[in-house]
């Protein structure tokens, strides 16, 4: 058998189906802050917070209330979303008529707020979950767990369904409508506030949703979220930011690069990210999927 | 009448007694202060942070209760957030500005190398119990650092030993990618190798981790009988639970949690954790006097059980207190080390030790293996000792370190 730079290709499969994997939580992830910078022009640094606020979520509703993943799944991202809506009638919606950097600070500073508090709570080391589907099915080139190609499936559901609910629905061109003339929306009687604030809780429900999937392969810790979401806000600005199928596209896309780096070269693959974020941005400053302004 | 001559006759004695500590001890800026840099929010903050912070308090109050509280102590801590120039600025800033007499604890080899340099340069006291390297007393040594709860060499030994021993004799490495894994990767291959066993392979991740699944599959496909972990914390719990998940363990292949501590083991679970092997300088369940301190601590510390570095804090504190008793001065920190390393180390929680002139800290480590979820009978009942390696064979040779304060 041929090897590719000392690499072999069946590993190199491997490889490739773990980047989609992974990209899977990217995708997720900056599916929600593409939705909530879309159609609010909020740059919504809690999104971490509210991931590992997910994860923790479905710990506490197994631990305490003896809920199981599945009931989690449906359960987290309606509560950890209604918790949003509160911050965002709370603090967010008085920023709307200031510049962006003001409501990146805020959501900083909950961010901060919200990971400290669950540092105090539960430590920093983590808490255990359960694997809902353990086991696997060897496919030749390699082991893949059962939960893994769950995350890829559920993932990839919820990133089209999405897509499609914002691009192809009647409910989605009138999102799309609030976020170019509000004022216009308003007055053919649409409640753009409302709208406003049920998209942001929508936005923060899929971070608690990728919580959910994360909690049985990654440590629950309140620093999880941490971690991913300067990632994720490099894959937002590679897709374009506010791009919706940018998002989706460039999760998965750079999921499957950064795997690759982890074969050939794997000191660089927390970096190799953001290269390709200023090369891109020095060439398309918009982003791959977007649209100059 | 009776009574104020009494009472005059006691606050005579006071004084008498506050004005000789006085005049005999001449501490610098009149007080000891004892500074414990570690990492208070990130992933190593529940094996050392606020814990190591409550050791060396306890340290000082039962000092201070044994030498009836004539020197004035002060503990202060700070957050060196795993960054070595962080935990500079913090270091220049204590003993400059601040005038802390000597920092202790901090995690992180790489910035406790930095610490390191500066203590030296500043000539003041640094007693590490957080960081791992075996370079603190090998090649970076310098007359005033002690390593003291264990290192790199250290753990590879024990674990690296007892496993090619018992034929685990081919070995993949996953190492975290700074000064840290670097040190625990090269010391565990020195053990691997002298034993006879071979490392068909290794790989380098980033620090810190999330995912670690693409570098097991490397390991996976490398057939080695044993994967080392050269990492720590939460990179290490990743590491085993997406172990678990990818079957690695279930093929056939098992897992050398090469740093492992007890809070580690409580975030996995006894049931993915079960059956990992690994070495320890420190475990509370040992005797009475490690169970009271543990009781006190998980008190203090929503019940959480101290890891070695918060008992190796404490340790090191009281050593510390006691050298800075007898010489009554903390001003020259070269000759308080020199003191503390004349003076054999006795305390409640490491027992009888010394330290040799390289400044390594000597005493017993433990082999242990985590419990079947069925053995352990109470909360943090976790380990089952399976051997100790006694103080002459745990730690490295002096004359293999290459410190240059090693006379050959």
């Amino acid at each position: 058998m041929f090897d590719l730079i000392g690499v072999p290709p069946q590993a190199l499969f491997g490889q490739l189906l773990l980047g989609l994997i992974n990209g899977a939580f990217y995708a997720l992830l900056s599916l929600g802050l593409a939705v909530i910078f879309g159609l609010m022009n909020v740059i919504n640094f809690t999104h971490g917070a509210q991931y590992m606020m997910g994860a923790f979520c479905s710990y506490m509703l197994l631990t305490y209330f003896g809920i199981p993943y599945w009931g989690a799944l449906v359960l987290v991202p309606i509560i950890v979303g209604a918790t949003g809506i509160i911050i965002e009638r709370l603090f967010i919606s008085r920023l709307y008529h200031l510049d962006h950097l003001y409501g990146l600070l805020l959501t900083f500073g909950l961010a901060l707020i919200i990971e400290g508090m669950f540092r105090k709570q539960f430590g920093s080391s983590g808490l255990p979950y359960t694997n809902p589907i353990p086991g696997g099915t060897n496919l030749g080139f390699m082991f893949l767990p059962y939960y893994r190609a769950w995350v890829v499936v559920s993932s990839l559901v919820v990133c089209l369904g999405t897509w499609f609910m914002i691009e192809k629905t009647q409910l989605g061109s009138y999102l799309r409508a609030a976020t170019e003339r509000p004022d216009l929306v308003q007055a053919f009687g649409i409640n753009v506030p409302r709208m406003i604030t049920l998209t942001y809780g929508f936005g923060v429900g899929l971070a608690a949703l990728a919580g959910v999937l994360a909690a049985p392969i990654y440590s629950v810790n309140p620093i999880m979220g941490a971690n991913l979401i300067i990632v994720v806000f490099a894959v937002v600005v590679i897709g374009g930011m506010g791009s919706i199928l940018g998002s989706i596209i460039t999760g998965f896309g750079l999921g499957v690069i950064e795997g690759l780096t982890k074969v050939f070269y794997p000191e660089a693959s927390n970096t190799v990210i953001f290269i390709i974020m200023a090369i891109v941005l020095m060439l398309r400053p918009q982003g791959l999927f977007g649209t100059p302004k | 009448m009776r009574f104020s001559a009494r009472a005059l006759l006691a606050a005579a004695v006071t004084a008498i007694c506050a004005g000789a500590g006085a005049a005999q001890a001449q501490y610098s800026d009149g007080v000891i202060k004892i500074g414990v840099m570690n990492d208070q929010s990130g992933l190593y903050a529940d094996l050392t942070g606020q814990g190591s912070v409550w050791a060396a308090k306890k340290a000082v109050e039962d000092f201070c209760k044994a030498t009836k509280c004539h020197d004035k102590i002060e503990v202060v801590f700070a957050d060196h957030q795993n960054k070595p120039d962080i935990g500079s600025n913090v270091v220049r800033q204590w003993y400059d500005v601040d005038k802390v007499d000597v920092v202790v604890d901090v995690p992180t080899s790489s910035v406790a190398l930095a610490v390191n340099n500066i203590t030296k340069e500043k000539n003041k006291v640094f007693l590490v119990s957080g960081a791992a390297t075996s370079d603190l007393s090998g090649k970076a040594c310098t007359p005033n650092t002690i390593h003291w709860t264990y290192d790199t060499w250290a753990l590879a030994n024990g674990t690296g030993n007892a496993i090619v021993k018992t034929g685990g004799n081919t070995w993949f490495f996953l190492t975290a990618d700074y000064a840290f894994g670097h040190a625990l990767e090269r010391d565990t291959e020195a053990v691997v190798l002298k034993s006879g066993g071979k490392v068909l392979g290794k790989v380098r991740h980033p620090f810190p981790g999330q995912d670690f699944s693409s570098f097991l599959l490397q390991a996976q496909a490398s057939k080695a009988k044993i994967i080392g972990l050269a990492n720590a914390g939460g990179d290490t719990i990743n590491s085993i639970k997406q172990a678990a998940e990818f079957g690695i363990v279930a093929g056939g292949q098992n897992l050398a949690g090469l740093l492992v501590f007890i809070t580690d083991v409580h975030a996995l679970g006894l049931k993915t954790a079960q059956g990992l092997i690994f070495t320890e300088s420190w475990y509370w369940d040992t005797n009475d006097a490690n169970r009271a301190f543990a009781k006190e601590f998980a008190a203090a510390n929503k019940g959480n059980h101290p890891t070695m570095i918060q008992a190796g804090v404490y340790s090191a504190v009281t050593h510390y207190l006691k050298a800075v008793h007898e010489l009554k001065s903390d001003a020259d920190g070269a000759a308080v080390v020199a003191k503390m390393k004349a003076t054999p180390t006795d305390d409640k929680l490491f027992g009888k030790g010394s330290i040799r002139p390289d400044g390594r800290k000597i005493h017993d480590m433990l082999l242990l293996e985590v419990k079947k979820p069925e053995e352990s009978k109470a909360p943090w009942d976790y380990y089952k000792v399976r051997a100790t390696i006694p103080a002459a064979e745990a730690f490295r040779p002096i004359d293999q370190g290459g410190c240059p304060l090693v006379k050959k």
